[in-house]
């Protein structure tokens, strides 16, 4: 009823071509940007920000560069942990080296130094496809944990090898360091995932997200249609490892504030944004989202559930979790392949009928 | 729908406090590749409280509570856990991972609340005049280094010029902590160092062993936790290597690490800083008040292992820590800001330890403003396959702070400089 094209006219090629035609849909994407921006910066408590909400976030940008990669470009790769800890390895360097820069371009510029980076490990893509090259990104996974253990000038020759962040401001309030605030925390995170949101939603509407779905559907047929494999694949390489990088660093500046790379950026980490995606949904913005909320807030859900509310023990609860988190997994990817994203495509399809489906 | 709202809330009231008590939390990791170490320690500790409750009423008439919340070792749980439990008036954090203690120390230090990470966590944090609020009595890992050495020098006596001394660690903060000590060290005794990395998990470590059978070193000491500790054990059996020159730090001590080797592991030493075995008169107690009522931690089969005792001596600290804030300020529901004056100025002496039925269970000390390490006195434990016991071979000795000093000074001041903190105890 509420959820039609039909009344909505569009009177510019602008207007007919934007991200979301349907007005209850565009209205809905207000509202959320409203609540986001307005509402929960003077709601959030400490335990919101760091346990749930920001590493909600900071996993979205995360699932978004995969999902450039994998679920656009039709890339596999195993080796989004290495390249989150470039992305936290380089901004620990420019933290210290430059302390006097603003921590938003230290950012960005991690973000560029591992778009240099993956782009590097993805020219074998040029050569080798699927398994092959996931195999090939496994070997960038361990190659970069290696480095950053062995080489001490990444970690400043500190004794442990653990990276701190210090503080930090942005328009005088801290963002990094131990005593941020936890509103600040969050609002510096939702900026760059709006961002990277918008720029990754605009680009794979765009040309270039079209060749690296051709690229995907089929690459012989894609170079014959005169998409440049060269370019397609390794742009996709590049921008995907921006948004990985600009995740990598809120990781490790904004949320941990220490890490070492070992522990946080392991093999697990890849496979987790990966499982992100494929749960979320492959080729999907809103999947990245989706796939994001469901990897990090169920644990935590459960957790507060059982031991919380009920009162369980510490460890049959996180038993049960991986029990639940898992059989969940397997339900939804029985129950819709294509991720969450393809049962909110369909939900909205529905939407378009109702109440008088045929 | 409305039914299990109400339960949930019913829940949560159960749940909640009823009334002041010193709260405890206790990040434990019951599962994952460190549970083995994970679940004794975290048995030890809440006993310790529950003893504390049952016999005497808590401590000064208040009850004590543990909060118990699962990490499973991994620093990002380790901050959802740290966030859950800060707000319900926690006095002292005991993290148990060497990782999540670095991720605390900011944290904590912001919120006014203290960190003891006993023989784990950051070295330097031994120095109080730039910590304010991290202690790790009684023993560093630096301590503990320096007494795998001086045991070698002990048995060599006192002269190990040219010997190969292998290091075999795990990848990662907390392995690599002993490495810059075992430097200097070897530069002042002449040995030779060799360094062996083992990635997270540990459980492969053929090519590490098949090194050190090739180098032939005269020693190797470990710096594993979880599961590295039983394989490596059992690689060094293989390769047949003298059990009695494999010398562990005390996260590699444990009845789990040398049980899985049978007989081979006969003779495996490690340092400690507590003593171990279960013929302390306060474990008495600990059976008639807490596991025959049945309100043992865990599965209650874990008192007297080596990992136990540390939780249990730990809980002990913290509750003489409590004990002294309550002395020094009057009140008993004490605050987070009263158990810091009380782990600040901290005496163990041997008369207390006995009067709590631990003899000799540590080593007696002081803690001040500017030193949070204690003495740094470490023994020596080696494992007996027959008996299946670990017994102390040597004393809680002096180590050689001549050398430990200086680092703690130059790492403590590193971190002071990057964080713009001033020195305290003027």
């Amino acid at each position: 009823m509420l959820y039609r094209e039909s009344g909505d006219f569009s009177e510019t090629y602008k207007a007919d071509s934007q991200t979301f035609p349907i007005k209850f849909d565009r209205y809905r994407y207000y509202a959320v940007l409203i609540v986001a921006f307005l509402v929960i910066p003077f709601v959030i408590n400490d335990y919101w920000a760091n346990a749930v909400l920001v590493p909600f976030l900071i996993y979205a940008i995360a699932a978004i560069g995969l999902n450039i990669l994998t679920g656009y470009c039709g890339q596999v790769s195993l080796g989004t942990g290495g390249f989150m800890a470039v992305g936290a390895y380089a901004c620990y360097k420019l933290m210290t080296a430059f302390p006097d820069v603003s921590i938003v371009v230290h950012v960005l510029i991690s973000g560029g130094i591992t778009a240099a980076v993956v782009t590097l490990f993805g020219l074998p893509s040029l050569r080798i496809k699927g398994f092959y090259l996931a195999v090939a990104t496994l070997a960038a996974q361990f190659f970069l944990v290696w480095l950053f253990n062995r080489v001490a000038w990444f970690y400043n020759y500190s004794a442990s090898g653990q990276i701190n962040a210090p503080d930090r401001t942005v328009f005088g309030y801290l963002v990094t360091g131990p005593n941020t605030e936890a509103w600040a925390k969050y609002l510096i995170c939702l900026i760059f995932v709006t961002f990277t949101g918008i720029v990754a939603r605009n680009m794979t509407r765009g040309a270039l997200g079209r060749k690296w779905s051709a690229i995907r559907d089929m690459d012989i047929a894609a170079e014959i249609i005169g998409v440049n494999p060269l370019n397609a694949k390794l742009s996709a390489f590049a921008i995907s490892g921006f948004f990985i990088g600009i995740s990598g660093a809120l990781f490790f500046s904004v949320y941990l504030g220490a890490a070492e790379v070992g522990e946080a950026f392991g093999i697990q980490k890849s496979f987790l944004v990966l499982f992100m995606i494929i749960i979320g949904g492959l080729g999907s913005i809103f999947g990245s989202f989706a796939g994001a909320a469901f990897m990090v807030l169920l644990p935590v859900f459960l957790k507060n559930v059982l031991v919380g509310g009920l009162g369980w023990d510490t460890a049959l609860a996180a038993h049960l979790e991986f029990v639940i988190v898992g059989a969940l997994i397997i339900v939804f990817l029985i129950a819709e392949p294509h991720g969450l994203a393809q049962l909110w495509r369909v939900a909205k399809e529905k939407l378009r009928l109702w109440p008088f489906p045929h | 729908m409305k039914r299990l709202a109400t339960a949930t809330v019913a829940a949560v009231m159960a749940a909640a406090p009823v009334m002041a008590d010193l709260v405890f939390p206790s990040l434990s990791y019951r599962t994952g590749a460190y549970a083995a170490g994970g679940i004794p320690f975290a048995d030890g500790y809440a006993d310790y409280m529950t003893l504390l409750n049952e016999r005497d009423g808590g401590i000064g008439g208040v009850m004590t509570r543990i909060l118990e919340c699962e990490t499973g070792y991994n620093t990002e749980k380790g901050v959802e856990c740290y966030e859950a439990t800060k707000g319900e008036g926690a006095l002292v954090y005991q993290p148990l991972s060497t990782g999540i203690t670095y991720q605390l120390i900011p944290k904590a230090t912001a919120d006014g609340i203290a960190i003891h990470s006993m023989g784990y966590g950051r070295t330097s944090a031994a120095n109080g005049k730039v910590f304010s609020n991290v202690f790790n009595y009684p023993a560093n890992y630096w301590n503990g280094a320096s007494a795998v050495v001086q045991h070698i020098l002990d048995v060599n006596g006192g002269d190990i010029k040219g010997k190969k001394i292998a290091l075999v660690y795990h990848n990662s903060a907390y392995g690599k902590e002993p490495i810059r000590t075992l430097e200097e060290l070897s530069k002042k005794h002449g040995f030779e160092l060799s360094l062996l990395a083992v990635d997270h998990p540990g459980q492969e470590q053929k090519s590490q062993w098949l090194q050190i059978r090739r180098e032939r070193p005269d020693y190797v000491t470990m710096w594993g936790w979880g599961v590295m500790n039983q394989v490596a054990i059992q690689e060094a059996v293989n390769i047949r290597f003298p059990m009695e020159n494999f010398i562990g730090v005390w996260w590699s001590g444990s009845e789990n690490d040398v049980l899985p080797s049978g007989d081979d592991a006969n003779g495996y030493k490690a340092v400690t800083f507590h003593n171990v075995g279960n013929n302390f008169p306060v474990f008495e107690d600990v059976k008639k008040h807490v596991v025959d009522t049945g309100k043992a931690a865990g599965a209650g089969d874990q008192i007297g292992t080596a990992i136990y005792n540390r939780g249990f001596y730990a809980a002990m600290l913290a509750a003489e820590a409590v004990r002294n804030a309550q002395a020094i300020h009057g009140v008993a529901d004490i605050t987070p800001a009263m158990m810091l004056d009380g782990m600040e100025s901290l005496e163990i002496t041997e008369a207390r330890m006995a009067e709590l039925g631990m003899p000799n269970f540590g080593p007696s000390f002081k803690v001040s403003c500017e030193n949070h390490g204690g003495p740094g006195t470490v023994g020596v434990a080696q494992w007996d396959a027959s008996s299946k016991t670990w017994s102390l071979i040597s004393d809680f000795k002096e180590t050689d702070m001549s050398v430990i000093q200086p680092l703690i000074e130059a790492d403590s001041a590193a971190f002071a400089a990057e964080n713009n903190i001033a020195e305290r105890c003027n």
